[in-house]
C-alpha cells in the first residue's frame, strides 16, 4: 500500500520542481529588436522590460514594445530600431502615461476586439481622482496606472499575482499610502494600512477568502480613487450595507447626524478599522457607543436601552433552543426540523441587528418579538424531544425488566423439563 | 373456578382437536415429537441459524410497518423517515429496531455461514442446504445495499454511487449492470425507486422461496454432526428440539430484543441530512460495516494491474472468492470421502481474518465517518 502512494507521491513532487517557477510565463518573441537587446545586454538598467514582460498580459494578446514605445522592432540597427522616425517615445514621462495607455483603453472600438463590455473610461475616471487631479498639477509622486498596474509584468486583475487582485489592493496602495516618509507633505493619515488590516471587511477578505469584501477601491473608487465626502459615506456603506443603509435612512439620525456634521456609520463603526460590530455597541452601558452622545436622562439613552433589551431577548431565546436542539441531537433525537425552522429566528436576529439602524425601539422589539416566538417554539421541542428520550429510556428499563422476567422463567422452566427427562 | 392456565390449555386442546378433523396433523405432530438436536461441544453454533431467522422475522415486521408511513420518492423519501422518526408514535423504535436488527441479523448470519463451513456441515448430504444458504447470504447483502439508500440521506447516495460504480467494473457487463441498477446514467430518484422495489418486492419474493427451501431440507436432514464427532464411535447425546431447544431458542431471541431495544433508546439510527445530488461527496464516504473489507480491499489496489483496472481485478477477486464459497460442498472432496480436510481449514480462516483485518484497517484510516 505505501508503495502504491509512493510512486505518485515521487512523480508529484518531480513534477513539481520541474515547473516553470510562473505558471503563467509566454514566450517572448522571436526576431525582435526590443526583446534581443534588451535581454542580450545584460545591463540590470535595461533588462528589466524583456525580463518581465513574459508575464504580461499584453504580451497574451499579441500586444508588443512597439505599441506603447514605438520603434522599429525588425531593425537590429539601435539608431533604426529607435529611431523618432519611427514613433519611438523611450520611456513616457510620469505625466503621460495615462494618455499612452488610454491610447488604447480609452479606444472602445479597439477594446471591444479584446472583450466587448471592457470599461473604456478609466482614464477620464482616472482625471475626477485626487491622483489625476494631482497629475495634472504635475506632481511626479501621485499615483498613475503602472503605480497601481506595475509596468512590463501586467495581470489581469482575476490573476492571484495581479497588483490588482482584490486580496493584494491594501498592499498595492499601501505601497504609497502606507509609507509615511513617501506622503510627507500629503495631508492624508499613513496609518490606514495598518488600521485596515484589523478590520472585519480585511478579515472576511483573507482568512474566509471572501472577494466580495470590501478593500480600499470598493469604498474609495479605483480609477477615480478619492476620500468620501461625509454626505456620501452612507451611500458608499449602502453598497454593501443596504438594509442597513435604508433602515439609517429613515432615522432620526441621518437628520441629527447632517446637523452635527458627523459622517454616518463611520461615527460609530469607525472607517479603516471597522471592528466586527457586537449587540455591546448598542445599550445604555458603559461599551455602548450610543452613551458617546446621548446622556442618561435622554429619550435616546432610554431609546438605546429598550432596542438592547429586545436584541438580548432575542438573541438569548436563540441561544438557548439551539443548545437544547443541539443537546437534543447529540443523544440521538431527530431534530432536524427543529434546527430548520430554528434557522428562521436567527433570521430574525439578522434582520433585527439590521434595523437597530432605524434607532427606533418599537420597530426593533416588533422584530425581536417574531424571532423569539419561534425560537421559544424550538426550545419548547428541544424540551419534548429531551422528555421523549426520557421516556424512552424508561420504557427501555421497563422492557428489559419484562423480557428479563420472562427469560428467568424460561430458565426455570427449561432446567424442569432437563430434570423430568433425566429422571424420567 | 378453574385457574386461567387450565382454562387456556382448555382451549388450545379444543382448537387443536377442530383443527385435527379438518386437516390431519399427525404428520406434523410426529415431525416434532421426533426432531432432536445433537448435543456436543459445538451446540452452540446451532443457535445462530435460528437467531437469524428470528431477526429475519423482526425484519419482516418491523419493515411492513415502515412501508405504512414511507415514500418512496426523491422529493419525499427524506421527509418522510423524517416523519417516521419524529412524528409517528414509536417510529423511532420501529426504524431504529429496523436498521439495527439488520446489521445484526447480517452478523450472526455470517457466524452462522463460517460455523457451518468450520464443521464442514457442508458435506452430503446437505450440499443443497449449504448452497441455499449461500443464496440467503447474498440475498441479505443486497437487502442491506437496497435498504441504505432507501432513507435518501447523504451518506446513502454517495456510498450507493460508489457502490453502483464497483459494479460498473465487472468485465463485459459492468455498464450495462450499474445502467440497470441506478435506472440511468446515475444516481436519481429513479435509483430509489427501483432500490425500493427490489427492497420491499423482488427480494423477499426470491428469500421467501429460498429461505422455505432452507427450512424444509434442515427439517428434513435434521442436524450435521461434525465429522470428527460423528466418527467418534460413541452415539451422540440428543435432546428433543420441542421444547427443550426452542425454550433455549426463545432465551436467546428475548436477549436479542433487549439488546435491539437498549440499541434503537441508546443509539437510534441517524437520519443524516437530505442527500443533494448537486453537492460535493462528503469526506469519509463508507458502506456499510459488511462491505467495509471490500472497499478497503478496491482503496488498496493500484489503479494499473498489468493492463487491468485495478478495481476490475478486485470485483473479479471478489466474485471468484464467492463462487469458491458457493461450491466448496463439490470443491472440498477430502470432506465428502469422509476424511479431514486441513487445506479448506486454513482457506476459511484465512478468509475470516482477511474479512476482519480489512475491516478494521477500513474504521481505522483517518477522515471516515
Amino acid at each position: 500500500m505505501r508503495a502504491a502512494w509512493l510512486f505518485p507521491s515521487a512523480l508529484m513532487v518531480v513534477w513539481i520542481l520541474l515547473a516553470p517557477g510562473e505558471a503563467a510565463a509566454q514566450k517572448l518573441p522571436e526576431g525582435n529588436s526590443c526583446v534581443e537587446c534588451h535581454r542580450g545586454l545584460g545591463d540590470p538598467r535595461v533588462t528589466p522590460p524583456a525580463d518581465k514582460f513574459p508575464q504580461d498580459v499584453h504580451l497574451a494578446k499579441g500586444i508588443l514594445c512597439q505599441d506603447c514605445h514605438g520603434g522599429d522592432p525588425s531593425n537590429f540597427d539601435p539608431q533604426g530600431a529607435m529611431s523618432r522616425t519611427k514613433g519611438f517615445i523611450g520611456m513616457p514621462k510620469h505625466q503621460a502615461i495615462p494618455q499612452l495607455c488610454g491610447k488604447c483603453h480609452s479606444n472602445a472600438t479597439y477594446m471591444k476586439k479584446f472583450n466587448p463590455t471592457i470599461r473604456v473610461d478609466q482614464v477620464q475616471e482616472y482625471y475626477t481622482s485626487v491622483h489625476g487631479k494631482l497629475l495634472r498639477e504635475a506632481d511626479q509622486k501621485v499615483a498613475t496606472c503602472i503605480n497601481c498596474h506595475s509596468v512590463h509584468n501586467i495581470r489581469a486583475i482575476k490573476d492571484q499575482q495581479a497588483w490588482t487582485y482584490p486580496a493584494k489592493v491594501v498592499d498595492t496602495c499601501g505601497r504609497c499610502h502606507g509609507d509615511p516618509n513617501y506622503m510627507k507633505g500629503y495631508k492624508v493619515a499613513t496609518d490606514v494600512v495598518g488600521k485596515y488590516k484589523k478590520s472585519v471587511h480585511y478579515e472576511a477578505l483573507t482568512k474566509k477568502g471572501d472577494l466580495s469584501a470590501p478593500t480600499c477601491n470598493i469604498c474609495h473608487g479605483n480609477h477615480g480613487a478619492t476620500p468620501p465626502g461625509l454626505d456620501s459615506v452612507a451611500n458608499v456603506c449602502g453598497t454593501c450595507h443596504g438594509l442597513t443603509a435604508e433602515y439609517f435612512g429613515q432615522s432620526p439620525h441621518k437628520k441629527a447626524f447632517a446637523a452635527m456634521g458627523l459622517a454616518p456609520c463611520v461615527t460609530c463603526h469607525s472607517n479603516h478599522d471597522v471592528e466586527k460590530p457586537s449587540d455591546a455597541m448598542v445599550g445604555s452601558d458603559d461599551k455602548a457607543v450610543c452613551v458617546n452622545c446621548h446622556d442618561g436622562k435622554s429619550k435616546g439613552y432610554q431609546s438605546a436601552a429598550g432596542i438592547r433589551a429586545s436584541l438580548d431577548e432575542l438573541r438569548g431565546a436563540v441561544q438557548r433552543a439551539g443548545a437544547i436542539l443541539e443537546q437534543a441531537e447529540k443523544a440521538g433525537m431527530e431534530v432536524s426540523l427543529a434546527k430548520f425552522e430554528l434557522r428562521g429566528a436567527s433570521d430574525n436576529l439578522l434582520k433585527t441587528r439590521a434595523a437597530v439602524h432605524r434607532f427606533d425601539a418599537e420597530v426593533v422589539k416588533n422584530l425581536s418579538d417574531d424571532g423569539v416566538q419561534t425560537a421559544k417554539k424550538m426550545y419548547a421541542k428541544g424540551e419534548q424531544a429531551l422528555k421523549d428520550l426520557r421516556f424512552r429510556h424508561r420504557g427501555l428499563w421497563i422492557s428489559v425488566g419484562i423480557i428479563l422476567v420472562a427469560i428467568a422463567g424460561l430458565v426455570l422452566k427449561i432446567r424442569e423439563i432437563d430434570r423430568r427427562q433425566r429422571e424420567g | 373456578m378453574r385457574p386461567a392456565s387450565s382454562a387456556l390449555a382448555g382451549m388450545f386442546r379444543k382448537l387443536n382437536a377442530w383443527l385435527d378433523e379438518r386437516i390431519d396433523l399427525t404428520g406434523m405432530r410426529e415431525l416434532i415429537r421426533h426432531k432432536v438436536v445433537p448435543v456436543h461441544r459445538h451446540t452452540i453454533w446451532y443457535y445462530f441459524g435460528g437467531m437469524t431467522l428470528f431477526l429475519f422475522g423482526i425484519q419482516v415486521c418491523t419493515g411492513i410497518l415502515l412501508l405504512l408511513y414511507y415514500r418512496p420518492s426523491a422529493e419525499e423519501a427524506f421527509e418522510s423517515v423524517q416523519f417516521i422518526m419524529t412524528e409517528v408514535q414509536f417510529g423511532w423504535l420501529i426504524r431504529s429496531i429496523h436498521s439495527w436488527s439488520a446489521n445484526v441479523m447480517i452478523a450472526t448470519l455470517m457466524i452462522h455461514l463460517f460455523s457451518v463451513y468450520f464443521l464442514r456441515a457442508y458435506r452430503k448430504p446437505r450440499e443443497l442446504t449449504w448452497v441455499s444458504g449461500m443464496l440467503l447470504f447474498g440475498l441479505s447483502l443486497t437487502f442491506g445495499f437496497s435498504g441504505y439508500l432507501l432513507p435518501w440521506n447523504e451518506l446513502a447516495y454517495f456510498a450507493t454511487k460508489v457502490g453502483t460504480d464497483v459494479a460498473g467494473q465487472v468485465p463485459l457487463v459492468g455498464h450495462f449492470m450499474t445502467r440497470l441498477l441506478r435506472g440511468g446514467d446515475d444516481v436519481t430518484g429513479a435509483t430509489l425507486s427501483r432500490f425500493y422495489g427490489i427492497h420491499v418486492g423482488i427480494l423477499p419474493l426470491f428469500t421467501t422461496g429460498i429461505l422455505g427451501l432452507h427450512l424444509f431440507l434442515v427439517q428434513k436432514q435434521g442436524m450435521s454432526v461434525p465429522p470428527e464427532i460423528e466418527q467418534g464411535g460413541r452415539p451422540v447425546p440428543t435432546m428433543p428440539f420441542v421444547p427443550n431447544f426452542l425454550l433455549r431458542d426463545l432465551v436467546g431471541w428475548l436477549s436479542a430484543l433487549a439488546v435491539l431495544g437498549a440499541l434503537a433508546a441508546y443509539f437510534p439510527w441517524e437520519l443524516g441530512v437530505k442527500a443533494d445530488p448537486f453537492a460535493p461527496a462528503p469526506a469519509g464516504i463508507r458502506p456499510e460495516w459488511y462491505f467495509m473489507y471490500m472497499f478497503q480491499t478496491l482503496k488498496y489496489l493500484p489503479a494499473k494491474i498489468g493492463p487491468i483496472d485495478g478495481e476490475m481485478v478486485g470485483v473479479l477477486g471478489f466474485g471468484l472468492g464467492g463462487l469458491f464459497l458457493f461450491l466448496v460442498p463439490f470443491l472440498d472432496r477430502k470432506t465428502a470421502r469422509g476424511e479431514e480436510s486441513p487445506l479448506f481449514f486454513w482457506i476459511g480462516v484465512g478468509v475470516v481474518t482477511y474479512i476482519m483485518v480489512l475491516s478494521l484497517l477500513g474504521y481505522m484510516t483517518p477522515g471516515g465517518k
